[in-house]
């Protein structure tokens, strides 16, 4: 059934509704179901979210009967976003991942963010899926604060990603949808896949296999699911990062998710006036390029590459 | 006068971005001034050009205080000034959110990182912003609450209110909070305009720093002091919010006495003219803040009333 959890009169004739649609139990919710809540697009242009909120669902109605728990798909958190191919919230200009928990009381995005904490709080666990951006490619993986280490881990494991990177605490980070309901008791997966602006499809195939996964483990679904792929787990000081020294055009010379030896050759930075190489690119450790840059212009200081070493 | 380059990208596209500061005086390094930080805070950029031009005659009539220096940086990102963008004219990230920055990351932390290590080593800073909100403030100090604000110094800059709130998560990147953070007494001076220039308001934005910079023993300036401050937190602030959408047709200016169930402004409804819901003061009081957009959500903030008892 979809329910708009908020709406805000826009000003010429038209309604902002943040919606979701729930699933439950044939049967109806009888005695204490479990809840899993997954959403996307609070930023508008990271769209790999999009395919896995069909495709769950999908999957669920073809064997409706295996439903013993709440599915709430929120597949636009920032709606006018996603239409307007923007990636924080139009007319305001804002990063709409760091307003949370919101403000009933405050401007528009930060009421609409306290409506999304207030329905989310409570669910067993939440997916929030993220799509890197226009910049950069990411293999499949789930981001996880330190500070959640503990109750996140497993459950991050069941959700058949190649990587779970445990990182630092960072006081910005506190304005995060993640951050906001971890610290309220409500366990929240970050997901990191893809490029903005696009749909990788066996990407998104890949963690609606984890969901189900991790739905069965929860009590919410009835039916087989796949053995979940044993993810690589690492934490920040693991991981090398790989910036553009010049600007120009990058052209990588490795694949995305494949190994590399110390020394070995990430890419170029060209120049297109000149037709020489501004900077040549390698990489500082043995490890697996789990990020790679997507975007060809970069900048002093554009990431170009993260290592898993 | 010095002029120095801070910080410089290359870019393969664009001339290279120079990031330039001019100081005035020597020794002691006393105030730091910073303008623009997002491409459309024009208001910011001219009243940091003003100075530099005031200051310039300061210094060649010796009204910079021995053993005193001041520099003013009037945009660190003149990018996006030139292309009419609010942040960082590649990947929208936002400078001010970038501090104290990091030399080897990202362009807009290097960006942040190479201003942060000029500005970060004096005794006083100041930074002309604007608000992610669009509105009108009656000219104020703005300072977070962080352990290190200084409310008896803000008052030294004569504007009528210093303005404190608590700092939120976000603030932690902010030039102001790092500032402070690192020793240097930070205020945020807001005007009334940010994309358009009001020379007024830029006038008294000038003669609050040059009458704080007075004060505070760093020049030689004959001028009016201005207010005695007035302190606020912005818990007690009365906030009037839209309740509908449509167009915002507005009564109440800022630093206006409004009676409580005065009319501040009236929605219409953007089809047939109806005025759709009135917004009444809910309480005596002075108008600090409005909205100025000519067509609004709703739940928008459109005032912020200075509640007061006013019985005359």
């Amino acid at each position: 059934m979809v329910e708009t959890i908020a709406s805000v009169g826009l000003p010429i004739d038209e309604k902002l509704l943040i919606q979701k649609n729930r699933l439950i139990p044939k049967n109806g919710l009888k005695g204490d179901k479990k809840r899993i809540s997954i959403v996307t697009g609070i930023h508008g242009d990271e769209l790999e979210g999009q395919y896995v909120c069909y495709e769950l669902q999908r999957r669920i109605k073809a064997n409706y009967d295996n439903l013993t728990g709440i599915v709430d798909v929120y597949p636009a958190i920032n709606p006018l976003g996603i239409d307007s191919i923007t990636r924080g919230i139009p007319g305001f200009d804002l990063d709409m991942n760091r307003i949370f928990p919101g403000f009933e009381n405050g401007s528009m995005p930060e009421y609409v963010a306290s409506k999304i904490i207030d329905d989310l709080s409570g669910s067993n666990a939440v997916i929030d899926i993220h799509a890197s951006n226009i910049f950069l490619e990411e293999i499949p993986q789930i981001r996880i604060n330190e500070l959640s280490r503990d109750t996140l881990v497993p459950y991050a494991k069941l959700l058949n990603v190649d990587y779970i990177w445990v990182h630092s605490s960072a006081t910005v980070l506190e304005s995060t949808l993640a951050y906001s309901l971890n610290v309220i008791g409500t366990p929240t997966l970050v997901v990191e896949m893809g490029v903005g602006m696009r749909i990788t499809k066996k990407y998104g195939d890949q963690l609606v296999d984890g969901i189900f996964a991790l739905m069965k483990k929860l009590g919410i679904w009835n039916g087989d699911v796949i053995t979940p792929k044993e993810p690589i787990i690492s934490e920040d000081g693991e991981v090398s990062f790989i910036n553009a020294g010049k600007s120009g055009v990058f052209v990588p010379a490795v694949e995305h998710w494949k190994n590399v030896k110390k020394g070995d050759r990430i890419g170029d930075i060209l120049n297109p006036l000149t037709g020489e190489i501004n900077e040549e690119i390698f990489s500082p450790t043995d490890g697996i390029v789990f990020t790679l840059r997507e975007y060809p212009i970069v900048s002093e200081g554009s990431l170009i590459a993260r290592i898993l070493a | 006068m010095e002029e120095k380059v801070l910080f410089e990208l290359n870019s393969a596209y664009r001339d290279n971005m120079r990031i330039k500061g001019y100081s005035f005086g020597s020794g002691e390094k006393s105030a730091c001034i910073v303008g623009a930080t997002r491409g459309n805070e024009v208001q910011q950029l001219y009243i940091c050009s003003r100075l530099i031009n005031i200051f310039k005659q300061l210094e060649q009539q010796g009204k910079i205080k021995s053993d005193k220096s001041i520099m003013v940086v009037p945009t660190i990102n003149n990018y996006s000034m030139n292309i009419g963008k609010r942040f960082w004219s590649t990947d929208n990230t936002d400078i001010n959110r970038m501090f104290p920055g990091y030399n080897l990351g990202e362009t807009t932390q290097r960006i942040a990182a190479g201003v942060f290590d000029n500005v970060n080593s004096y005794k006083y800073g100041i930074q002309f912003t604007s608000f992610y909100m669009q509105g009108d403030f009656i000219p104020h100090v703005r300072m977070m609450k962080t352990g290190f604000e200084d409310i008896e110094f803000a008052k030294n800059f004569g504007l009528p209110y210093v303005f404190r709130r608590e700092a939120r998560p976000y603030d932690t990147t902010t030039l102001n909070y790092n500032w402070q953070i690192w020793d240097t007494k930070a205020f945020s001076v807001y005007t009334n305009a940010t994309d358009s220039i009001d020379v007024k308001s830029a006038r008294e934005a000038i003669n609050a720093v040059l009458s704080f910079l007075n004060k505070r023993g760093i020049i030689e300036y004959k001028c009016h002091e201005g207010y005695i401050s007035q302190f606020i937190e912005g818990k007690t602030l009365v906030n009037v919010k839209s309740a509908t959408a449509g167009i915002f047709v507005r009564y109440a200016d800022v630093d206006a006495r409004v009676k409580k169930d005065e009319k501040l402004a009236e929605i219409m409804h953007p089809y047939s003219g109806e005025v759709i819901d009135t917004i009444k003061a809910p309480v005596n009081g002075i108008v600090f803040f409005h909205a100025n957009q000519p067509i609004i959500y709703s739940q928008t903030p459109l005032f912020r009333i200075i509640p007061t008892d006013d019985l005359i």
